[in-house]
């Protein structure tokens, strides 16, 4: 190969770089490993991690990924294929992300979806983006306080450096303040308005009226909801939003410690050219079958450089194949049984927590999924370091007396039992 | 490939009733007791009803319409397709790694978080860095993220006029959209003709207004910036920070350091320089690294490794904020972790070299044949100017549909911009000497096909399963539902 | 009516104080086959210069810059599920009709022996 070169010397090849730049050592790194020696460094990590029955939430659950997705995503034809430039060798991954796009807009009430995204806080930052674009002229945005804390948190880094105003709208006894909403709109200069069903806290908010209120004052609605509960709540579609972002681990993917995950981003028609991402639609090739591609990529970073919608080059393909599988074996009513297996588990979980006189819910008028907020009589640290102790993760620290407990298909009565028992003997 | 093409939709497959999953019982039922019927959904989402047998099958039919790295070879430049190490899949899916929860207190954490620290050290010997955050979830998203910490730096020096980027002409797309939604303006910086920067342009763009020059190296005609070090001193004197796109840091990988080279703010890709496998777009990671001084701007949380040897997770204040969910796609991570640890330093320092020997190895087996518009030693890939014999109407295009019929996947084509008929190839160190043996080949046969049968190679694909999609019409009517199919008779 | 265009292949035509504007069909022609056409809405106000839009084809797009100042009266609708008349007749085409606030910004533009000129020294570089 390197007589082909021209070369006598591996060297040669760098020869063009300065001499003071090469490193002329083996980095400070231990030695090859075998894959016997690979395996018995990554058991000892995994040791190091305590297994627990898990009650926390705020935006990510425990959920069963069943074993044909898993399989499905192990399939190297797709694990290992790169973004589907070539449409003739890449149809099993532009259709199921077409799949994947129908399922979205169906789950969300709108019209169309884009090919996915990270997840559910930068598809946020990027929907508040773009309701900046969309409006040519307006710069500011209102964020609920009641959104997911890290999706706010991500959206004003973004928002920072864009250069968008997030005004955030105060919470009133655990929802939006609706009166706050409406006497920023009145101010003429906002682009778009977010928030999020169920909300940080677990409720469900009610939002009649609000999309008439944002539109009227020529904003644009973005809603977020984990994609999972949309199989029974009222859909950001049927309450009138022009964007719907959210995450979609709640579809059983693993938790892994924080990802990977996928956010969605879907929209109205209207809006389809401003979204951010890939966009798959299907066509015709020479012999008349129906094939898809990758389209509207004028929006896109490789095509309009600093001009784009945004510099996402990523769409987060494997995760999106996991979407569609697992939307695909439960079905409609599979999905339905889902959500209403968590919300049953709540409730009775809520019940129970209450009788032991320990915790109260802290809203207790408001309605709620699968996840609610309690207050506590104990400072919540001791709680989560005692159950954690014990083998269970009772939920998320919200500040020193309100603890988030999530349920889902994933915890039986006995975890309920054991979880009272943790919280009422210190 | 399939002979046959299967294109049933899943939705073909729907029947009412059928589904392909069964709920625990928990004890409590299920109910939606409670919630007040204006806030539950009006009609139950259109999703298929399908049992699991036709699931799987109709998943594991579509995969076979796909090519992918274990598929074939995947010339792809500036996408560094290595093979995926399958130990590295199954490393990822350790019980007790992915059931964590993200905000699981440190203590019950300290496997995933050493993991975490671990990669983190890795790559700062890697890249010359001193700290890296594994935050970012993308090559993009660390783009992003590095220009964020560079404007937070200049933020803090009360430095508040530095909202420009110089970005030069020939980099990837991706720098100036991502200096956008930083919030900064772009200059471009001319290249010569052999691609590389043009220093002399370069003076009078630098001023008090610039914050960051963005550079990949080698550049994306896989050309090696000799005058680094003299461009990181001309920035730095201005004022400005000097950012590496860790895009084309696979032939450097063993031979030298973005730290060493005068770079402040850098990211890798774990997808290409580690062997992440792409799927089909994402998941990705792009962590991002920093020099000394700057490691307090990084995005929160960090992970840092306590006295008592115990890991914790901190959010100190001059950080730029949060750009992610939490520590990014940490499954990912896990499998980079992996690699690296598998190479060791004897396989690491074979990296660049064994990339950059193919990549020329397969330039000078083409040259005949291919116009070679820069004629120098590459590095990890090259860039072709079309055929060398512009006679014969064949296009870049037609070569790159002409390698699908042989069981390649196409090389990188039209970009970078500089050429009218780009043709960017990057073989990668995983590829065998017979299989870049036997690429050369297949590019020797169409160069031929081109001289003596044209219309074959213009004509190409002929063997795939699909033929020259329509591009026009799907984006004249955007179809991009299974309901718009049904609206529009597709 | 008499034709002016600008450096960014932007047509002017002329009628009264209403200026038509399109694209020339040098930028058709450069562009390829037209599948959007992103226009500004009724009452917008343009000053020279000002982007007002962009024209995509597949795998390319060109922002669209105001040769003029004005009220944008009327967006072409036509384009909306049609844009390929673009490049059927690029210059009998118009996306927007603009108000003139500040006829005397027509002397800056290009007659078409001279716009014939720019796109021959631009084809060169």
């Amino acid at each position: 190969m390197l007589a082909k070169c021209g070369m006598k010397s591996i060297d040669e090849l760098y020869a063009d770089v300065p001499e003071q730049l090469l490193l002329k050592r083996d980095y400070d790194v231990a030695s090859e490993m075998s894959e016997k020696e690979v395996r018995d460094f990554f058991r000892d990590l995994d040791a190091k991690n305590k297994p627990l029955t898990c009650f926390a939430g705020q935006g990510f659950y425990h959920r069963y990924s069943p074993s044909a997705v898993n399989y499905i995503l192990g399939r190297s034809e797709f694990l290992t294929a790169y973004t589907p430039y070539q449409p003739e060798i890449s149809q099993g991954t532009l259709q199921y992300i077409f799949e994947y796009q129908s399922m979205m807009a169906s789950l969300t009430g709108l019209e169309v979806s884009n090919a996915s995204m990270y997840d559910g806080s930068t598809a946020t930052a990027e929907a508040l983006i773009m309701t900046v674009a969309a409006s040519r002229k307006k710069k500011r945005v209102l964020v609920s306080a009641t959104m997911l804390p890290h999706v706010i948190k991500v959206a004003q880094t973004y928002a920072l450096n864009h250069g968008v105003e997030i005004t955030v709208i105060d919470e009133e006894n655990g929802v939006t303040s609706r009166s706050r909403i409406s006497e920023e709109l009145a101010k003429g200069d906002v682009a778009g308005v977010a928030v999020a069903t169920p909300n940080r806290y677990g409720i469900l908010e009610d939002y009649t009226g609000l999309a008439d209120e944002v539109h009227g004052a020529k904003a644009l609605l973005v809603m977020y909801a984990n994609a999972a509960d949309l199989g029974v709540i009222r859909t950001p579609g049927e309450w009138n939003a022009d964007i719907a972002v959210g995450d979609a681990q709640s579809l059983g993917m693993p938790l892994n410690f924080g990802g990977p995950y996928l956010g969605y981003l879907c929209a109205t028609k209207a809006l389809m050219r401003k979204m951010p991402g890939r966009i798959v639609g299907a066509t015709t090739d020479d012999m008349g079958q129906r094939v898809f591609v990758l389209t509207l990529q004028a929006r896109e970073q490789h095509i309009r450089r600093e001009k784009a919608t945004s510099n996402i080059c990523s769409n987060q393909g494997l995760m999106a194949l996991y979407v569609s599988v697992y939307l695909s074996l439960l079905g409609p009513d599979g999905l339905r049984q889902l959500c209403m297996t968590g919300h049953a588990g709540a409730v009775k979980l809520s019940q129970m927590l209450v009788e032991t006189g320990k915790v109260s819910l802290t809203y207790p008028d408001k309605p709620f999924l699968n996840e609610f907020l309690v207050t506590t009589t104990e400072p919540v640290d001791l709680i989560i370091e005692r159950c954690v102790k014990a083998g269970v993760l009772p939920g998320v620290k919200v500040d020193d007396n309100h603890l988030l407990i999530a349920v889902t298909e994933m915890q039986t009565v006995d975890d309920y039992n054991k979880l009272c028992q943790l919280i009422s003997n210190p | 490939m399939n002979r046959k093409f299967y294109s049933n939709l899943i939705f073909d497959l729907s029947r009412k009733g059928r589904k392909g999953y069964r709920l625990p019982d928990t004890g409590c039922g299920a109910s939606l007791e409670g919630i007040p019927a204006n806030l539950l959904r009006e009609s139950a989402p259109e999703l298929p009803e399908v049992d699991e047998p036709s699931v799987v099958r109709h998943f594991t039919n579509l995969s076979t319409n796909n090519f992918g790295v274990d598929t074939g070879f995947y010339p792809l430049g500036s996408c560094t397709m290595k093979y995926n190490p399958k130990i590295n899949e199954e490393m990822a899916a350790l019980p007790n790694m992915s059931a964590l929860h993200p905000l699981t207190p440190a203590a019950a954490a300290q496997g995933a978080l050493e993991a975490y620290f671990t990669l983190q050290e890795l790559l700062c010997e890697i890249g010359g860095m001193s700290e890296f955050t594994l935050n970012p979830f993308a090559g993009a998203h660390g783009e992003l993220t590095g220009l964020m910490v560079i404007r937070a730096y200049h933020r803090s020096r009360g430095d508040m006029k530095r909202d420009t980027v110089i970005v030069p002409d020939s980099a990837h797309g991706t720098n100036p959209a991502s200096a956008a939604v930083a919030g900064l303006k772009v200059v471009e910086v001319k290249s010569l003709p052999d691609g590389t920067v043009d220093v002399e342009a370069l003076k009078p763009l630098l001023n008090d207004r610039v914050a960051a020059m963005m550079m990949t190296n080698p550049n994306t005609l896989g050309i090696f910036e000799t005058r680094i070090p003299e461009i990181a001193a001309m920035v730095h004197e201005a004022g400005g920070l000097m950012y590496y796109d860790g895009a084309n840091i696979n032939p450097l990988v063993g031979v030298t350091r973005p730290g060493d080279m005068g770079f402040d703010v850098m990211h890798i890709n774990l997808h290409k320089t580690f062997s992440t496998p792409h799927g089909g777009g994402g998941p990705g990671s792009g962590p991002v690294g920093v020099r000394k001084g700057l490691e307090q701007f990084l995005p929160s949380p960090r992970v840092v490794k306590l006295d008592d040897g115990t890991f914790a997770l901190d959010s100190p204040e001059t950080s730029l904020g949060q750009v992610s969910n939490l520590l990014g796609n940490f499954a990912v991570e896990l499998r980079a972790l992996a690699y690296i640890l598998s190479l060791g330093k004897e396989g690491l320092r074979e990296v660049g070299p064994m990339a950059t020997l193919a990549a020329n190895y397969i330039k000078e087996s083409l040259r005949d044949l291919y116009r070679l518009p820069v004629d120098r030693v590459c590095k990890h890939e090259f860039v072709f100017d079309g055929l060398a014999d512009k006679s014969t109407g064949v296009t870049t295009l037609n070569v790159a549909k002409r390698l699908l019929d042989f069981g390649f996947h196409a090389p990188t084509i039209y970009f970078p911009l500089l050429f009218h008929e780009s043709l960017m190839i990057e073989p990668t160190e995983t590829e065998n000497l017979d299989t870049l043996n036997d690429f050369i080949k297949v590019m020797r046969q169409i160069a031929d096909e081109a001289a003596n049968n044209p219309d074959l190679v213009k004509n190409a694909p002929h063997d795939t399963p699909v033929r020259h999609p329509d591009d026009t019409a799907a984006a004249l009517t955007p179809r991009v539902t299974v309901a718009d199919l049904k609206s529009n008779d597709l | 009516m008499k034709t002016l265009y600008s450096p960014t292949h932007e047509y002017v035509k002329v009628d009264g104080n209403i200026a038509y504007i399109g694209i020339s069909d040098y930028a058709q022609h450069a562009l390829g086959n037209i599948v959007y056409v992103d226009m500004p809405e009724q009452g917008d106000d343009l000053t020279a210069g000002e982007e007002f839009g962009a024209v995509e084809s597949v795998k390319a797009a060109s922002d669209l810059y105001s040769p003029v100042s004005g009220a944008v009266i009327e967006s072409n609708e036509q384009l909306i599920d049609n844009p390929g008349l673009i490049n059927k007749d690029a210059e009998n085409t118009w996306i927007i009709k603009v108000e003139l606030t500040d006829p005397s910004e027509l002397d800056k533009l290009m007659d078409e022996e001279a716009y014939r000129k720019h796109c021959e020294a631009e084809a060169a570089h």
